[in-house]
């Protein structure tokens, strides 16, 4: 071996993240010279093998894209269809839309967890795995489980399972939920509001690496309150534009290195998922949620990526508070869904994913058959940003042992809960020390 | 395909003494929901962390302990090449492998590429599709090493993947009955969607597990657990026709989450007839393959025994 003028740092299977990725960081001569984020999940070819489907079938289908936000994928592909075929939900059955959203809000509460708890939490505590926290924080982890299995069991009742829900439907639903379902989730969610509070305390007690990163910034925005299910795009810089140019300002783009498509904001690096959520929305979040975020160190802005596992944590405490306010106000619509006749035409829809702005947009015929499908998931969108910070963390950090650095260099990348199934990809770092 | 028969398989003895027995979770083509289904077990979580050590699981632990494993669950289908040499280290290190999912067991939804042009759909999905690497059909694990059990569902079922993990624990089978959704659907008392709706289903075809969900919240079955044995789809034929599905949509119910599985495939080819384009694209894929023999065989087995 030669002078040490050159590291190579990797992780050949990124652990705790969901999907399949790795990380290559050459270093060479104190410099960061490359960083690569590799997603080499297999390809699964989802927009090639819609065309010549029925218009009906995108939710069913696209939900199989990622098992962790299936909800995500079911209600962004039935808002972008039910565009094409000019039907609007929420103008002609709000009570459908905002079961719709209490849906969405299920998700929110079971991923958001399950990344909080059993992805996220380990880096902070040192340990390898939630497991290993349950042998001396028994009762933290159960906490844990106790709220992820609240997201869950809504997700059971008003989609008939967790994971790839059967109930949705273009429309709306196949069943409405009786009141006594509503009832029961009603109790759960009142004791899982405790639990989320006290897992926002918890996570706001953590210990942070020092990093502020300024990235162009993307999420859904609405006037008068946290946008999930339904928005309008907004960048930072750039302001607001329609669904329906989303392609122009966010384009994706191949690299040899990764399966997934890498995308851009208007020609900038951008960041898409709860950072970018918290710091262009979080005034539209109910007081309550904003004082409990500002007593666990959430300040105005947050520009610190490790602190993105407390706007999840602020964020489930609101998804739990937002359900409680849908089953409250919830009057039945009259029918479970509304009829969807297809028409030649294209549809644009957007919703924000526990992990970003998913994106779709479907072209079909007029007798309903898929001509075409265009998806950009939230991962895509935050492969710069990620190799970007990866960038800046090694190099201020260049003094640490090889194993240390890839441990961190771990932790940053499960900041953004990267979801590489999604990105149609897997994580495994290398960094190249030479 | 039978979900209850277990395959002969190479198994490394455990070690003496009285260790917990070891775990190990792989995930290849997929969408991650069959493990998470092991991490959505809220309650039980903890009490079989207790039980077993997980010597392996991305998902959920940075620990990784290498081989062998007393019981390897495997996600996902092979669609790259990496996939054949890793599926067969997995067998070598594991004293049982259970395949989980749509996916593992039939190739899952990626398999609708084995009826089309892969490097088509490498086009139409990348601008650079020489970058790259897939097979040109998904496949489910069996098609590359011996499995001892496969467990449908797309996706699985948290009870169902429980008891599969006990019961290999414990050195007994796993009691997964081979039933069709009809027989979950008269055990949790839901009115026939088909025979009261005229609402077309497939639950008459399909093996049971999810627990007849889909007829309880007012849909026909979709098919997302694969065919039963002796699935008998012809049968059911003009019933869906009569239910108002034509031939192309008989085929796309077929064709979407076991598309590959042999009872659904031959279905699909029953119910579309020959003339195809992809039946003609699949065919000849399958000519150049060498395999025409043996999948007509599986097909004979599976479709035509089971309707007969």
């Amino acid at each position: 071996m030669t002078h040490r003028s050159e590291r190579l740092l990797g992780v050949s299977a990124l652990a705790r993240v969901e999907g399949e990725g790795a990380m290559r960081v050459t270093v060479r001569d104190g410099r960061v010279e490359d960083v690569r984020l590799s997603i080499y999940e297999p390809p699964r070819f989802f927009e090639a093998f819609l065309r010549g489907r029925a218009w009906t079938e995108p939710p069913d289908i696209t939900a199989r894209i990622c098992g962790i936000c299936p909800v995500a994928y079911q209600l962004t592909a039935c808002a972008a269809i039910e565009d094409a075929c000019g039907v609007a939900v929420h103008r002609e059955e709000p009570g459908i839309a905002a079961l719709r959203r209490l849906l969405y809000c299920g998700e929110w509460i079971e991923s958001h967890t399950l990344h909080v708890y059993l992805l996220h939490a380990p880096d902070f505590l040192g340990l390898p795995d939630a497991l290993t926290l349950a042998r001396t924080e028994r009762a933290t982890v159960e906490r844990g489980l106790r709220l992820k299995k609240a997201g869950n069991d809504l997700l059971e009742t008003l989609g008939g399972r967790a994971i790839h829900p059967v109930n949705v439907r273009l429309g709306g639903f196949h069943r409405l939920p009786t009141g006594a379902e509503l009832a029961r989730l009603e109790r759960q969610l009142t004791q899982a509001r405790r639990d989320a509070e006290e897992a926002l305390e918890w996570v706001g007690g953590f210990d942070f690496p020092e990093l502020e990163i300024e990235h162009a910034l993307l999420a859904l925005s609405e006037p008068d309150r946290y946008a999930i299910d339904t928005g309008t795009p907004l960048a930072e810089p750039g302001g607001a534009f329609p669904v329906r140019d989303f392609e122009r300002h966010v384009t994706e783009h191949q690299v040899a290195h990764s399966t997934a498509l890498q995308a851009d904001l208007d020609g900038r690096r951008h960041l898409c998922g709860p950072l970018a959520r918290w710091n262009l929305n979080h005034r539209r979040l109910p007081a309550a949620v904003q004082a409990a975020a500002a007593g666990a160190g959430l300040g105005g802005r947050c520009t610190n990526p490790f602190r993105s596992i407390v706007v999840r944590a602020a964020e489930v405490l609101w998804a739990v508070d937002e359900s409680l306010r849908i089953i409250a106000d919830y009057r039945p619509p009259s029918r479970p869904h509304l009829e969807v006749p297809p028409r030649a035409g294209i549809g644009y829809a957007a919703t924000e994913a526990p992990r970003g702005t998913l994106y779709h947009r479907y072209e079909l015929d007029a007798e309903g058959g898929v001509r075409s499908a265009v998806i950009v998931p939230p991962t895509a969108q935050n492969q710069r940003a990620v190799e970007s910070d990866l960038r800046d963390f090694v190099q201020a950090r260049l003094d640490l042992d090889d194993a240390e650095l890839t441990r961190q260099c771990e932790q940053a990348i499960r900041n953004y809960d990267p979801c590489i199934s999604c990105a149609a990809h897997f994580l495994d770092l290398t960094v190249d020390r030479g | 395909m039978t979900t209850s028969t277990p395959v002969t398989a190479p198994r490394p003895e455990p070690d003496a003494g009285h260790r917990a027995p070891r775990l190990a979770v792989w995930k290849f083509s997929s969408c991650d929901g069959c493990q998470l289904t092991l991490l959505d077990a809220e309650d039980e979580l903890l009490p079989l962390a207790g039980r077993v050590e997980i010597a392996y699981f991305l998902e959920a632990s940075r620990h990784q302990e290498p081989g062998p494993y007393d019981l390897s669950l495997v996600e996902g289908s092979i669609a790259t090449p990496e996939d054949e040499e890793r599926i067969r280290r997995v067998r070598a290190d594991s004293r049982y492998l259970v395949v989980i999912g749509a996916c593992a067991t039939a190739g899952g939804i990626q398999a609708l590429r084995n009826l089309a042009d892969v490097k088509e759909y490498a086009r139409t999905v990348y601008a650079r599709p020489d970058y790259i690497r897939t097979l040109d059909r998904s496949r489910p694990v069996s098609d590359y090493v011996p499995v001892d059990f496969e467990l449908r569902g797309c996706p699985i079922d948290k009870g169902q993947l429980l008891e599969v993990v006990c019961a290999f624990l414990a050195g007994r089978r796993p009691d997964i009955p081979d039933q069709s959704v009809c027989f979950a659907c008269k055990a949790r008392g839901t009115v026939c969607v088909t025979t009261a709706h005229g609402i077309p289903c497939l639950g008459p075809v399909t093996h049971a597990g999810c627990g007849a969900i889909c007829p309880a919240y007012g849909r026909g079955c979709y098919g997302c657990f694969g065919p039963v044995t002796g699935a008998r789809t012809d049968a059911l034929l003009p019933l869906l026709r009569r239910d108002g599905l034509g031939e192309r949509e008989i085929v796309r119910f077929y064709r979407t989450f076991n598309a590959e599985a042999p009872a659904f495939a031959a279905a699909a080819r029953r119910a579309g007839g020959q003339d195809e384009a992809g039946e003609r694209d699949r065919a000849g894929e399958r000519d150049r393959a060498g395999e025409e023999d043996s999948a007509s065989e599986h097909e004979e087995s599976e479709g035509e025994g089971g309707a007969a």
